[in-house]
């Protein structure tokens, strides 16, 4: 291989790239070194097993991925703006709305969730940190080193281009040479190991780490839907994992899984696609619908309306997600029979879905209501997702979808499900937890802004689709004639588009203004609305033992209980003992980089590299394997001086 | 995460520890995951079972003879994985080692024929790219084979550890998750021999 096949050439946005990455690692490099924070990263990041601290740099991690997958947006966007385009050529444009599409759901919606989901869930359910806090940390660094691994790609030996969904013969050797399609198969896998250790470990942590007399119905509705996320990820990503492990070997090993030579069957892989893709959808949007119901409860002030069959609903939304991944090709030949069956289960997801809309709704009657940005957010996630619902009932008739079928109007659809679903949440729950991880709010003037610019926004973007796609505009083609009519609302799904690039700087912008002249907290409950364990802390940002005595529930909301009845927050001096926690390990960093020396040597198929880099993995596993890993004893006078008290 | 615990003389040795417990039940989880890749896989293989293009059908190359060897070491070492673990709640380190290699050897064996029965089959013409039925084949059965090696290699270095440590609650309750993970693949096997083997000579009659 030469070097001008190593690394992409020829396109100017790509040298840009390139540019931009070697003066940022530079620019990485030199502020730890001139600042002297290598140590501090060390130890207290790349090393950490503390939940919180993992849930940070999941979240920092899938904001980075929401600019990268925002700007492969942009580009679609600016290339569709207007009729025969010249800015992208088709296989640029192809490799783009791969690479959007993945990094959006991989990299960014699920990290986001799950890093929300680790800084909050062990506070919630009042515990030290999760039931496998070295675990936890191998998660993120699988999924940091996946991530990685796929964003590479359009610089170092080209990008993906068969779509997020890969379908076969396309995503094929013959259709697809070279290294992108690999890079898809092995980031993807290598996150999903990560995935299914938080499956596993968050699994465990909620049904055995509850605070004392928390029973199952008395888990606030976000505890309740990260169980549930956690109960689809353990059974649905292994069938990603077989499915993408079945086309690497159709690649690398020339298999006949999904090949059309040899008698593969290329549907097969369309099924066992969507049966992880369906569940999928259902993991990035339940734990959204908790975080919803903890904001919506908290800003009423009032609680849940409606607490079991809220998650009743979840239960069974949960049950049906893996039940209807037919309706993703209904146009493929299935037959009228199978087609109508997965019709009606898909068309059945609606009514728990719509008791959900009813009970945020009751929620907020007679409430007393706080405009706050998490709360905006989570308004608009109900007028907005009800738009992505709706639509959705309309895709689920088979004989309807053979008309929507590929174009624009399904493009609109799942945007408006997963943005104001799964990206309102994050927004919503970033914002609403923000002082608990860092110890002061984010500006709420600012952060109305964001609310308002990226709302219109995407409005303005997405609306037009839904026409486009009536009229007929299939998805996935780079560029159109003027004689299709479809230059005008392009163009307005353009300016929409950048309103929602502008609204994400005005949100960086926040992160830096809030920095540096927010209030700082100095209670754990900073909006004041509290409900539930996590706001129960002594301090803004709980210390890394979170608790400094395990609190004990006896009710749902535990904490509005607690303050009807004065309880003091403050630990008694004489109920501290000494608290044992995990040890930190840089082992998890290192299994995690061994992945990638093995994933990249697949990816280009030197074996050699990957025969290395898995050796590598399986040195760290035994290393772990031997380590006695006894954890350490956090004392008495440690947790009296954190705690400021004094005898 | 506390290891001070409260148990009353009958708790077995791997349930002691806080850790031991959590460790086991989310080790059953990880089996859950388990169970749903080895359905994908199965599902795979049964869709694709009369798709063998130009290459054999399993009628002609399949033998009984070879399988049913494999499939009597694999179920005896699942029995005497069972002894090990009995062994093991005795305090009887001695019986567990004995017991515990003596199921490392019968897996072993297990190996060696199938690694002979793959070598073979391709030696007639049946390799992964041969056709969908045979890279299913190799999968599914190649994806146990390659469990039954790491389960190996893992009790192994688990084995290694209870002769550094002792039996302590925290090495037994990692022999017994083994345990469970080989148990678990005996349980897989009983599937493989099934729908890949019995239906693989007597479905395939064409």
């Amino acid at each position: 291989m030469k070097w001008d096949e190593f690394f992409v050439t020829g396109d100017p946005l790509i040298y840009g790239a390139d540019v931009s990455i070697v003066l940022t690692v530079i620019g990485i490099l030199f502020y730890l070194t001139y600042f002297k924070k290598w140590k501090w990263l060390w130890t207290e990041w790349l090393t950490t097993v503390d939940h919180k601290k993992l849930g940070i740099m999941y979240i920092a991690s899938a904001v980075l991925m929401l600019f990268r997958g925002g700007v492969d947006a942009l580009l679609m966007r600016v290339q569709l703006a207007t009729p025969d385009s010249k800015f992208l050529d088709s296989q640029h444009y192809n490799e783009i709305f791969t690479t959007h599409g993945t990094i959006m759901i991989i990299f960014m919606a699920m990290p986001f969730l799950i890093g929300l989901i680790n800084v909050v869930i062990p506070l919630q359910i009042g515990a030290r940190d999760v039931a496998f806090p070295y675990l936890n940390a191998v998660s993120f660094w699988t999924f940091f080193i996946g991530a990685m691994l796929f964003n590479i790609s359009f610089v170092i030996g080209g990008s993906p281009s068969a779509g997020w969904t890969s379908y076969m013969p396309l995503a094929g050797n013959e259709l697809s040479p070279g290294p992108g399609q690999n890079y898809y198969l092995l980031g993807l896998q290598i996150a999903g190991i990560g995935t299914l250790l938080t499956g596993i470990n968050f699994l465990v942590t909620i049904l055995k780490m509850r605070a004392p007399g928390m029973t199952l119905f008395r888990m606030p509705v976000f505890t309740w839907s990260a169980l549930i996320t956690m109960i689809i990820i353990v059974f649905a990503f292994p069938i990603l994992t077989v499915a993408l492990a079945l086309m690497t070997f159709d690649r690398l090993f020339g298999a006949h899984f999904f090949t059309l030579q040899g008698a593969g069957m290329d549907m097969l892989w369309a099924n066992l696609f969507w049966l992880w893709g369906h569940p999928e959808v259902y993991i990035v949007v339940l734990p959204a619908f908790g975080m919803f119901s903890e904001i919506i409860s908290a800003f009423s002030r009032k609680t849940i309306f409606g607490y079991k069959a809220m998650i009743w609903a979840m239960v069974i939304i949960a049950g049906y997600s893996f039940l209807v991944w037919v309706h993703h090709f209904f146009t493929m030949g299935q037959g009228e029979l199978v087609n109508s069956v997965f019709s009606i289960t898909t068309m059945i997801i609606g009514i728990p879905t719509g008791i959900k809309i009813f009970n945020w709704l009751f929620t907020m009657y007679k409430g007393k209501i706080s405009f706050t940005t998490p709360m905006l957010w989570s308004l608009g996630f109900i007028v907005n997702f009800v738009i992505g619902g709706v639509t959705g009932v309309m895709l689920a008739m088979a004989a309807a979808d053979y008309q929507y079928h590929n174009t624009y109007f399904l493009v609109a659809h799942f945007h408006y499900v997963l943005i104001a679903g799964t990206v309102f949440s994050c927004f919503a729950g970033l914002i609403f937890w923000y002082p608990k991880m860092f110890g002061y709010k984010l500006n709420e003037r600012i952060g109305k802004w964001v609310f308002w610019v990226f709302n219109i926004g995407f409005n303005v973007c997405f609306i037009p689709q839904f026409i486009l796609g009536l009229d007929g505009m299939p998805r996935r083609v780079y560029t159109y004639s003027a004689a299709s009519g479809w230059g005008n609302m392009n163009m307005l799904s353009t300016v929409g588009g950048f309103l929602m690039g502008i609204a994400f700087l005005i949100l960086v912008y926040n992160f830096y203004y809030s920095f540096r002249y927010s209030e700082r907290e100095n209670t754990g409950d900073s909006w004041g609305l509290g409900r539930t364990l996590e706001w129960a802390t002594t301090s803004a940002v709980p210390p890394h033992y979170n608790f400094a005595v395990t609190p004990t529930v006896d009710s749902f909301d535990p904490l509005i209980k607690m303050k009807r009845n004065n309880v003091n927050l403050k630990p008694k001096i004489e109920d501290i003992k000494k608290i044992h926690m995990p040890d930190n390990s840089g082992v998890p960093f290192f299994m995690a980089s061994f992945f990638f020396v093995a994933g990249f040597g697949l990816v280009f198929e030197w074996y050699w590299m990957g025969i290395v880099g898995l050796i590598g993995v399986f040195i760290t596993l035994i290393i772990r394997s031997f380590d006695k890993n006894e954890g350490y004893y956090v004392s008495e006078e440690e947790i009296k001086e954190t705690e400021r008290l004094t005898v | 995460m506390a290891h001070a615990e409260v148990h009353d003389h009958n708790t077995p040795l791997e349930y002691q520890s806080e850790t031991g417990r959590l460790n086991i039940l989310g080790f059953w989880v990880f089996l859950g995951a388990e169970i749903a890749l080895f359905s994908t896989l199965f599902a795979t293989y049964l869709v694709l079972m009369y798709r063998t293009g130009d290459g054999p059908t399993p009628h002609e190359l399949f033998e009984l003879k070879g399988v049913l060897i494999e499939t009597f070491l694999l179920l005896t070492s699942s029995f005497t994985c069972g002894i090990a673990i009995h062994e093991m709640r005795r305090r009887n380190r001695k019986g567990l080692f004995i017991w515990m290699i003596i199921t490392l050897a019968l897996g072993a064996g297990f190996l060696g024929y199938e690694i002979y029965e793959f070598v073979t089959y391709v030696h007639e013409g049946a390799a992964i790219g041969t056709s969908a039925f045979w890279s299913g084949f190799f999968v599914i059965v190649g994806t146990h084979g390659l469990h039954v090696t790491m389960g190996i290699a893992w009790i192994t270095l688990i084995l290694i550890q209870v002769a550094r440590r002792g039996l302590t609650p925290q090495t037994s309750a990692k022999v017994f998750i083994s345990s469970l993970y080989w148990h678990f693949l005996d349980v897989v096997w009983i599937f493989i021999f099934t729908a890949v083997y019995l239906t693989g000579m007597v479905l395939h009659n064409g």
